[in-house]
């Protein structure tokens, strides 16, 4: 019989070994990797001195996938093959992209309305969830050649005014790409984090972050090395994009006004104006006019100047947008400009004059730019993710977010029940009981939504599920209770249950948008090339990976705390390790599975204990004389 | 286990609470069980922070407003401050209410954000009296009959706070 294996207390699983834990910026425009070295969060550079890797992929003829630098420089050439900004079409159906007409893509519609949309590239049908994973594996691949082992775990970064259909999308990209997902943070929060560690900063800050695609704007307080997120607002769909299409808008116009005969653009020149437009745009944060010069491909020959004035001018209702999502942030944090005592500029399209001066303007006060805007998201990940993994020593860091939407159910005549409200503090879950309508009546249909507006029709629908099994009985005597619950990713799970009778039918509901399981292992088969051994292999290597974590982290915890259970708790507890060490030298993943199970069973009254002694021992050690009970 | 709100932050349960002791013992419990101290341990350990990480944000919530903690104060006497059966206000409290919307009303229909936030101004000069009064029914009188009346109102003066901000959000775009 094989004897149970206890290390001594602190040290098994070597505590004070450096675990490998990076933070990924996932952007619309770029993406970077960072890392805390020696203490110190630092962007991982590719082997050219890289730090920013552009959210670009492109499909080659001979199936290869090119990332980055290389794949943007061939947007123009190879437009449809080409994928940027991939970021916004993330969780999103057709319907949900208003300028399609000026995107160079392939978008294929489904019949499905509410279904993901697909971008036809020569590669196949390509899902945004895939073309972003190509970013996150080579991201990946960066920081394990940089960090010379397998990486632990990962934090991803994503707007915080992503909806749980976005963060769904983030996260089944990182599962693709081979990640494990530590937690999916929110880039105005990972910014903070940065600005505060590194300043010391104490007291109440705004984040004001206008990246590529997406704009949030987070109020925090900060008080020694906690950071409670008051209030969250933006636009998931705008940034320095949309600054980028108003002047390629304006450079239409101006080739309209000078050539009769104006034929629709092809989708190389498309790009290439789109490009124009990007390159005008930064060259007008330091001077006072930019020339665009190309040929297009009908030999038409642009040369036209764009004023900053000008610029300012017809980008003027963009940087407008901005603000009343900032005063609905003030609001709901109950604030007024007094109480700010710095705001933060995050993402790179925070360095043009006219932002920084509505900034500026709105909050009476000069907005901190000490900070790289591009970096500061990267850098707070990464240190969320070394704390995450347990290598920061001083226990001291806590990020306390909130959930950016309200979450509801539909009602009577199509309006919205507010259930769990914008502004939350996550973890959160509230609980709603439901009763039949008819005599007999088994079943009923329930939709979840999120968004802040009164009609169905204006949110968006998140799930649509049937409770089924109901106990026929008189109308109204049902009691079936509804759980909403929303985790520290942001996402929501939904769970139900009938009391009445003592029959409790318990059903779990996930998300119905997104992707599927079977979906999820079709798409990591077909991306390894892989056989069903391969498949096998790979389960099997997953479930023994978890095996002995939780075999590590039950070990740990029986040395510190089996004063707090009977005896015969502490030995059901050794036995189901001694059962799972048993069952993970042998190839089957899932009876390595039904053990982690059984072992996760048996430690619930323990964990429960443990949390309980944890809880008042924080009270009472540190605040004795506040406690009159 | 089932502590009440007020044992789990180690307060007395009354209605003048520390506001900064509440915070700190929050922040206190929130760094030993927020899922982020859980992220490499087992399912059973995930599940249970989030638990009480998830009740922590409740209590949290609960006592934070002055509204509810009076409402809470009260359920913890058996006394259910707002029920389908209970639902007489005075006459002039009835008045202040009707003179509040119609004033939210015309604001909107000018679309005179200005004007809305005077009246939120108004309302919480009118909350924070009612907060007083409720410091000496509850902590010092124990007249729980008077205290429900009053927290009756603030409750509602919350629910008009809350339309007020709602409206300016309709406005403010």
């Amino acid at each position: 019989m094989a004897l149970l294996q206890i290390s001594e207390p602190g040290m098994s699983a070597a505590p004070h070994q450096h675990k490998l834990a990076v933070g990924i910026d996932l952007g619309t425009t770029n993406s970077l990797v960072a890392t805390v070295k020696s203490g110190m969060a630092t962007v991982l550079q590719d082997e050219h001195g890289h730090a920013l890797l552009p959210s670009v992929v492109r499909y080659m003829p001979e199936g290869e996938v090119v990332v980055g630098h290389d794949a943007q420089a061939q947007q123009s050439a190879d437009p449809v093959n080409t994928i940027a900004s991939a970021k916004r079409f993330m969780g999103r159906s057709l319907k949900d992209i208003a300028d399609r007409a000026h995107i160079p893509y392939n978008f294929v519609d489904s019949a499905n309305s509410t279904k993901l949309l697909q971008i036809q590239t020569r590669a196949g049908l390509k899902t945004p969830v895939e073309i972003s994973a190509e970013i996150l594996k080579t991201l990946k691949a960066r920081a394990e050649k940089s960090l010379g082992g397998d990486l632990m775990g990962v934090v991803i970064t994503v707007p915080a005014y992503f909806d749980d259909a976005q963060r769904q999308a983030t996260k089944d990209a990182a599962r693709l790409a081979g990640l494990n997902v530590l937690r999916l943070l929110n880039e105005p929060t990972a910014a903070a984090v940065a600005y505060g560690l590194d300043n010391s900063a104490e007291g109440t800050f705004v984040i004001y972050d206008l990246g590529g695609g997406t704009f949030d704007v987070s109020i925090l307080k900060l008080t020694k090395g906690v950071f409670e997120v008051l209030a969250t607002n933006g636009d998931s769909a705008l940034g320095g994009d949309d600054f980028d299409h108003r002047i390629y808008c304006w450079v239409l116009d101006r080739i309209r006004e000078s050539t009769s005969n104006f034929n629709p653009l092809s989708e190389n020149d498309t790009r290439l104006l789109l490009t124009k437009a990007r390159q005008a745009k930064e060259w007008l944060t330091d001077n006072h006019e930019a020339q665009i010069v190309c040929r297009l491909s009908n030999g038409v020959l642009v040369d036209v100047t764009l004023s900053a004035t000008q610029f300012v001018e017809f980008t003027q209702q963009l940087v407008i947008k901005t603000l009343a999502p900032t005063r609905k942030a003030m609001r709901d944090a109950n604030l007024i400009l007094e109480d700010i005592k710095g705001v933060v500029l995050v993402g790179g399209a925070t360095r043009m004059p006219q932002v920084r001066q509505a900034v500026e303007e709105y909050f009476k006060q000069t907005p901190l730019t000490n900070l790289d805007p591009d970096k500061v998201v990267a850098l707070g990940a990464a240190i969320q993710a070394n704390a995450l993994v347990g290598n920061r020593s001083e226990d001291d860091l806590l990020l306390l977010d909130v959930t950016p939407l309200s979450l509801g159910l539909e009602t009577m005549g199509g309006l919205v029940e507010r259930i769990i409200p914008r502004n939350s503090t996550l973890p959160v879950a509230r609980a709603q009981d439901f009763t039949t309508y008819k005599d007999g009546q088994t079943a009923m249909s329930i939709q979840v939504v999120q968004g802040e507006r009164e009609l169905v029709a204006d949110c968006r629908s998140l799930a649509r599920f049937e409770l089924r099994g109901i106990p026929p009985m008189a109308a109204g005597a049902a009691r079936i209770r509804v759980t909403f619950q929303v985790d520290a990713d942001g996402l929501l799970s939904v769970s139900a249950h009938e009391q009445t009778n003592g029959v409790e039918a318990h059903v779990v509901v996930k998300p119905s948008y997104g992707l599927s399981e079977d979906e999820i292992t079709h798409m990591l088969k077909s991306s390894f090339g892989s056989a069903e051994a391969d498949k096998t292999a790979r389960m099997l290597a997953e479930a023994r990976v978890s095996a002995g974590a939780i075999i590590n982290s039950v070990t740990l915890a029986l040395a510190a705390d089996s004063h707090l259970i009977s005896d015969q708790e502490k030995q059901t507890i050794e036995t189901e390790i001694q059962n799972l060490q048993t069952v993970s030298q042998a190839v089957d993943a899932d009876a390595i599975n039904k053990a982690v199970d059984a072992l996760n069973h048996a430690t619930e009254a323990f964990a429960a204990a443990r949390m309980n002694a944890s809880v008042s021992h924080a009270l009472a050690g540190k605040n004795l004389d506040s406690i009159n009970l | 286990m089932s502590l009440n709100y007020f044992e789990l932050f180690g307060l007395e349960p009354i209605f003048n609470i520390e506001l900064a002791t509440l915070e700190s013992n929050f922040r206190k419990i929130q760094s030993e069980s927020h899922p982020d101290r859980f992220v490499t341990a087992s399912a059973t350990e995930k599940l249970t922070a989030m638990q009480q990480a998830t009740l922590a944000n409740e209590a949290y919530l609960c006592l934070k407003s002055p509204a509810n903690r009076a409402k809470y104060l009260l359920e913890l006497q058996g006394i259910t401050a707002i029920s389908e059966t209970n639902t007489a206000m005075p006459m002039d409290f009835l008045m202040q209410q009707m003179e509040w919307r119609e004033a939210t009303e015309d604001a909107v229909s000018a679309k005179d954000i200005g004007a809305l936030d005077n009246l939120l101004a108004e309302i919480r000069l009118e909350a924070k009296s009612l907060q007083e009064s409720l410091v000496s029914l509850l902590d010092a009188q124990k007249d729980y009959i008077t205290a429900t009346d009053a927290t009756r109102k603030l409750i509602f003066i919350d629910k008009v706070s809350e339309d007020i901000n709602r409206a300016i959000e309709q406005i403010d775009i």
